[in-house]
């Protein structure tokens, strides 16, 4: 069984149409990297898929349950999808270890102790135990995005989306948290990512969507092969513009 | 004024005590009520958006003296222990809720949607989110107003002497109407509630100072 199935999916705000027709499944252990000029519903689609937006018509299944049907307990989803976002959206009141340990020890009902070992555990692994009991405005952007890695990670997710993890940090801690995002794939989690970083989406996608005006134009397999010869105009044309910036 | 103060110590020492007593549950009361209908107020619910929006329009906009005689005269009729002290409390409570209300809702408004989203993707249920971390940053926020509430609550309360409600103000009518002393007494009153305002503000401006650094729970 798949982790997500979009089948035929629309989305309006308003008379606005964000997305339009989508089919997409998404098997588990997939690393999906979105990219597509700004607009093109990358955000939107990924928000989707925990429930923060809400779709207009279509069917999308997210491990099996149905996010349309008003039986299906929505916090239940998001207590298996984690999200890591652009601007990290770490709790400000909170110090680093508890913005770890609060989900696990409100929602999945984890003892502190344990919560806390488990927190100890992965602050080491994005390399930053000793920053532990400081707050998130003491952090710079590359250390709150890893600890938001961490938060999602905490609640032993059944895949994590993220919306352009990088894109806010100055350029030479991108690296950092790209490392921390391959650790993670490394360990077969499904991620569905919405990045700018074509070095990710090469090396570390297995599969790479391009979006256009609210349309999957392009769903490859290979992304090395996606990125030497793009087959969709639009896609085309937006890699000669990243390219000509880089 | 020293004279009355002296001559008169242990009326005003009780009159003292019923003011602070209405006024702890006061707010108390008020702050539950007024964080309970902000989240009315927000709350993506139609009909509890419709109730917390009245409930803070028409408490708001009728003087307290209204609504405190409300509760001494017409409540009474169907809670009969109703006397003057309670009557009171429970109008500067509702009254003082209202504005808190509108308070803590700008101030939950004024916390990053983003807050909100990280604890919603987290699994937290929308009541745990706003719980944990969206209130806690709410009150933080609007610490300083809250504290001109309190105040204000604390102020208000004298509207208990209308009520015979044995508070500061009212000692301080019977006080002045016995001895003819009238500016002596409302001079001691005045002072006795600087004696408790002031502490009040003081101690709400420490608050402010102390939760800017620390996290919150
Ligand atoms: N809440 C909203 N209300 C109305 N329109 C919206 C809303 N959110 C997004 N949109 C519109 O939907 C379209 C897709 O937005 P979305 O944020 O998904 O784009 P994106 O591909 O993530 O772009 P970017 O790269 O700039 O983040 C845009 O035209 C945007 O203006
Ligand atoms: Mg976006």
């Amino acid at each position: 069984m798949s982790m997500i199935e979009f089948h035929d999916v629309n989305k309006y705000y308003g008379k606005f149409k964000a997305l339009k027709n989508i089919n997409l499944t998404i098997e588990r252990g997939e690393v999906v990297t979105i990219i597509g000029p700004s607009g093109s519903g990358k955000s939107t689609l990924l928000r989707t898929i925990n429930g923060l937006e809400l779709i207009s018509s279509g069917q999308l299944l997210v491990d099996n349950h149905d996010l349309a049907d008003p039986k299906t307990d929505m916090n239940r989803i998001r207590k298996n999808v984690g999200m890591v976002f652009q601007h990290f959206n770490l709790y400000a009141n909170k110090t680093i270890l508890q913005n770890i340990t609060l989900g696990p020890e409100k929602v999945l009902k984890m003892s502190h102790v344990k919560a806390a070992e488990d927190a100890e555990r992965l602050l080491s692994l994005v390399g930053l135990l000793d920053q532990a009991q400081k707050l998130p405005s003491m952090l710079s952007g590359g250390q709150k995005q890893r600890i938001a890695i961490a938060r999602a990670l905490a609640m032993h997710p059944k895949a994590i989306l993220f919306d352009e993890p990088t894109s806010a940090l100055d350029p030479e801690v991108i690296g950092d948290v790209l490392e921390v995002m391959k650790k993670v794939a490394d360990q077969g989690m499904t991620m569905i990512v919405v990045t700018h970083e074509m070095g990710f989406a090469k090396e570390v996608g297995n599969r790479l969507v391009f979006m256009a005006d609210g349309e999957i134009r392009e769903d490859s397999n290979d992304p090395r092969a996606f990125f030497e010869a793009p087959k969709d105009p639009r896609a085309q044309e937006f890699l000669g513009k990243i390219i000509h910036v880089d | 004024m020293i004279s009355i103060l002296v001559g008169h110590w242990s009326e005003l020492i009780e009159g003292m005590k019923y003011t602070i007593a209405s006024s702890l549950l006061a707010l108390v009361g008020s702050l539950i009520l007024g964080v309970i209908f902000a989240m009315f107020v927000i709350s993506p619910n139609k009909s509890l958006n419709v109730i917390g929006k009245i409930y803070v329009e028409i408490f708001r906009n009728i003087p307290l003296l209204v609504i405190a005689m409300f509760f001494y005269i017409v409540m009474p009729r169907i809670f009969p222990g109703l006397d003057g002290f309670k009557a009171g409390t429970i109008g500067l409570t509702i009254y003082t809720s209202a504005f808190i209300a509108e308070t803590v809702r700008a101030g939950i408004e004024s916390v990053p949607v983003g807050q909100m989203e990280a604890a919603r993707s987290n699994g937290m249920a929308y009541l745990q989110a706003m719980r944990y971390i969206v209130l806690p940053q709410a009150i933080k926020i609007v610490v300083p107003s809250l504290g001109n509430q309190f105040v204000n609550l604390v102020k208000n309360s004298s509207v208990l002497a209308f009520l015979a409600g044995f508070d500061l103000m009212y000692q301080g009518n019977l006080i002045a109407s016995t001895t003819f002393k009238t500016t002596d007494t409302y001079l001691a009153v005045g002072l006795l509630y600087l004696v408790m305002t002031m502490p009040l503000s003081y101690f709400m401006r420490y608050l402010e100072k102390r939760w800017s650094k620390t996290p919150t729970v």
